[in-house]
């Protein structure tokens, strides 16, 4: 008990960080960037017109559909359903909406109870201090493709009979994985990838406003590994400035470190020891590869990239590890060399095959196609 | 004291580290304000996760956070399934392994995270206002268990930090990806691992010749922590005289594999097949990791095989090796693969014949 009670303070050592900082500054600093510049008002989403108009419409006093948004992560769903609760609630806003996602039990029990429970209590079309506002509820649904069809399935009657008190709002990233009778009740909206530039003008304005010095090329270069995910280009940029510690300029190792990018020297080294043409000689390279802890899911992207483009293979030698790679744009350029099995290290890898051996089997593919 | 070598040097500060020190102080700078991003830490087996992990959390809270006791935490499920998982845990920190309880993991990580993210600190001058949860093994979680860390990651920020750690990033969900700062920790060189094993023999006192340490370095395949149980286990061996050609053990279930290799390549037939699956059987019984039975089996068929068979084999087993991890019956796909490997062999070896 003695060493539980002496143990649950700092050591001297570290008491003077304490103190010097009060309680509110301490709380504000923790917040991480993406939370800090989450867009506050449906206005600051960038680039997802439609969604944004109706949205705004809906606050100047229109109604509001069921609404379904799917695209990929980074760009700006949830972000968008709750700025706009925020500005069509006030700050009774969360009394007025049940946020659930996948962190939560979400099975067909938690649907019937509590889904049901809260969509049937009544909304009143004013605030406490009088102003008007819609008189409904929402429930945002977020990740809902990892919800269970049968938990999809007992939403369907409950979304149609409570529409006078409650809106739904679903987020996921695969439309697919919703059940029909679901998205048929609710206007889809398709979020896009962002724009390269769109990132680019919000991370130059977060490092105004933090104070951070960085380069255009290596924000370009960020830019460019975000690949059109807000998040991840503001985490990379805040993990960046992090390691830096402040006041010092960002540089273009770091980033690439940070977003874990495998440098081209590992790619031109694969090619070189295929086309030798020994497997033994892949296998060893692959081996070395996996020491380096470079993600071998990263590797194939941006071998993918290398291989559209390069010149070194002619096309039918591309066809035969496109197809390897599972790439479906190689494949369908050149379908007519599409061989008999549909194999593709790709999804082998991001299923849970061993990263080693889906490599070499890469490599062995590589090596028949130089000899072809 | 009687730890083992690997654990008795392990450094326990940025400073003490013997490789990647650029990245070690990096990490340092890192916590410098008291306050950093999630963390994903990965890389190869016997890098330094752990290692690096724990000399963060030192920094962050100092020694405290070695104080450590175990603890097994109860849970339910939806499906009322009693559940039970270990727990490693210091007054600022706590350590689990979900994927310890299979296709469960999701209710473990809902409800420690839950758990630990809703208890306030109530003197935050005092100390740091969050906690921190390392998961291990992150690369096994089911697909559900990932999702559900994601929301759970940005809504509790304030109170409670995590740190994951993984050998590949490959199946770890792209949204929990971006929400982690990635430290890449790779595994170190020949001449690190040579160098390390070196100056920790002789910090105990014992006079390990160069040359060994070079062997045992390439054996270990750059593992640090198997390079060190090997060593150490030379220096038992050997009753405290160390030669450079002396021998390295090896590992009783590596000889096994080369022995079925052996086999397979020996004869193909059914009964041989039957041999095989014993020998197969065996190691999984023993405990063996089956990915790590199938790695060491192709390697070994792809050195012992010398027909010009390695593309079809390597094409071969990328299919089966993904099949096993699909299923959950691991001797089933072990022995397809092996049958496929003996027809093969048969008809190389077939035609061959016609050919005189």
């Amino acid at each position: 008990m003695q060493s539980f009670l002496k143990s649950g303070k700092l050591g001297p050592a570290n008491v003077d960080k304490g103190p010097s900082t009060s309680k509110t500054p301490k709380k504000s600093k923790i917040v991480p960037w993406v939370e800090k510049y989450r867009p506050q008002t449906v206005n600051d989403v960038v680039e997802q017109n439609e969604v944004v108009s109706v949205l705004e419409q809906c606050i100047a006093g229109a109604d509001l559909p069921n609404l379904l948004f799917y695209g990929p992560p980074g760009t700006g769903k949830t972000s968008t359903i709750l700025a706009a609760a925020k500005q069509l609630f006030g700050n009774i806003y969360r009394e007025r909406i049940l946020e659930l996602n996948a962190s939560d039990e979400r099975g067909i029990q938690i649907i019937r109870d509590k889904v049901k429970s809260f969509s049937q209590l009544t909304a009143s079309g004013t605030r406490p201090d009088g102003k008007p506002c819609p008189p409904f509820k929402i429930v945002i649904l977020d990740e809902a493709d990892s919800m269970t069809h049968a938990a999809q399935a007992a939403l369907r009657r409950t979304m149609e009979k409570e529409t006078k008190t409650t809106r739904f709002c679903l987020i996921c990233n695969y439309v697919s994985r919703i059940i029909e009778p679901l998205t048929s009740r609710c206007s889809k909206f398709r979020f896009k990838s962002l724009n390269e530039s769109m990132i680019n003008e919000r991370l130059r304005l977060i490092c105004k406003e933090e104070g951070i010095l960085c380069e255009e090329d290596t924000l370009k270069t960020l830019v460019e590994a975000s690949g059109g995910d807000m998040r991840r280009a503001i985490t990379c940029l805040q993990s960046c400035s992090k390691l830096h510690g402040t006041g010092v300029p960002i540089n273009i190792e770091t980033v690439l470190e940070v977003t874990g990018i495998v440098p081209q020297k590992w790619l031109t080294d694969f090619i070189e020891v295929c086309k030798k043409g020994n497997n033994m000689n892949a296998v060893e390279f692959v081996k070395k590869f996996g020491c380096e802890a470079y993600s071998a899911s990263q590797f194939l992207e941006q071998f993918n990239d290398f291989l559209v483009t390069t010149n070194t293979f002619n096309d039918k030698q591309k066809a035969i590890i496109g197809e390897k790679l599972g790439v479906s744009i190689l494949s369908a350029i050149i379908s007519r060399y599409l061989k008999q099995f549909f194999q593709s290290v790709n999804y082998f890898v991001q299923d849970g095959g061993s990263e080693y051996i889906q490599l070499c089997s890469l490599a062995a593919s590589v090596i028949i196609a130089c000899n072809s | 004291m009687s730890l083992l070598w690997c654990d008795k040097y392990r450094p326990k500060d940025f400073s003490k580290l013997d490789y990647h020190k650029d990245q070690g102080m990096a990490l340092k700078s890192l916590t410098k304000d008291g306050d950093f991003p999630h963390l994903l830490v990965y890389g190869p087996m016997g890098a330094g996760k752990k290692t690096r992990i724990m000399c963060l959390l030192r920094e962050l809270y100092g020694p405290g956070v070695e104080r450590l006791r175990s603890e097994v935490m109860n849970f339910t499920t939806p499906s009322n399934k009693k559940l039970e998982i270990s727990t490693v845990s210091s007054n600022y920190h706590l350590e689990v392994n979900p994927s310890d309880v299979g296709i469960y993991d999701r209710v473990v990580i809902m409800n420690i995270i839950k758990n630990v993210a809703q208890t306030q600190q109530l003197d935050v001058n005092g100390q740091k206002a969050f906690k921190i949860i390392v998961l291990t093994d992150v690369d096994s979680l089911t697909k559900d268990a990932q999702h559900a860390l994601r929301r759970t990651m940005e809504k509790y920020i304030a109170t409670c930090r995590l740190i994951l750690c993984a050998t590949s990033t490959s199946r770890v969900i792209p949204a929990v990806r971006s929400r982690c700062l990635c430290i890449r920790v790779p595994a170190p060189t020949t001449e690190e691992v040579v160098k390390i094993i070196v100056e920790t023999a002789s910090s105990e006192d014992v006079d390990f010749p160069k040359k060994l340490a070079e062997r045992i370095a390439v054996m270990s395949e750059r593992n640090l922590r198997r390079a060190l149980l090997m060593s150490e286990a030379c220096k038992v061996e050997s009753d405290g005289k160390l030669t450079p050609d002396q021998n390295i053990a090896e590992a009783d279930w590596l000889v096994m594999i080369r022995e079925t290799a052996r086999l397979i390549l020996a004869e193909q037939s059914i009964a041989q097949l039957k041999k095989v699956r014993e020998n197969l059987f065996e190691l999984i019984c023993r405990g063996i990791p089956s990915e790590i039975i199938f790695k060491y089996l192709l390697d070994q068929l792809l050195e012992q095989c010398q027909l010009g068979l390695a593309a079809e084999i390597l094409e071969n087993a990328a299919i089966y090796e993904h099949q096993m991890i699909r299923g959950n019956k691991e001797i089933f796909h072990f022995e397809a693969f092996v049958a496929k490997c003996m027809y093969l062999y048969q008809n190389v070896l077939e035609e061959m014949k016609c050919d005189f």
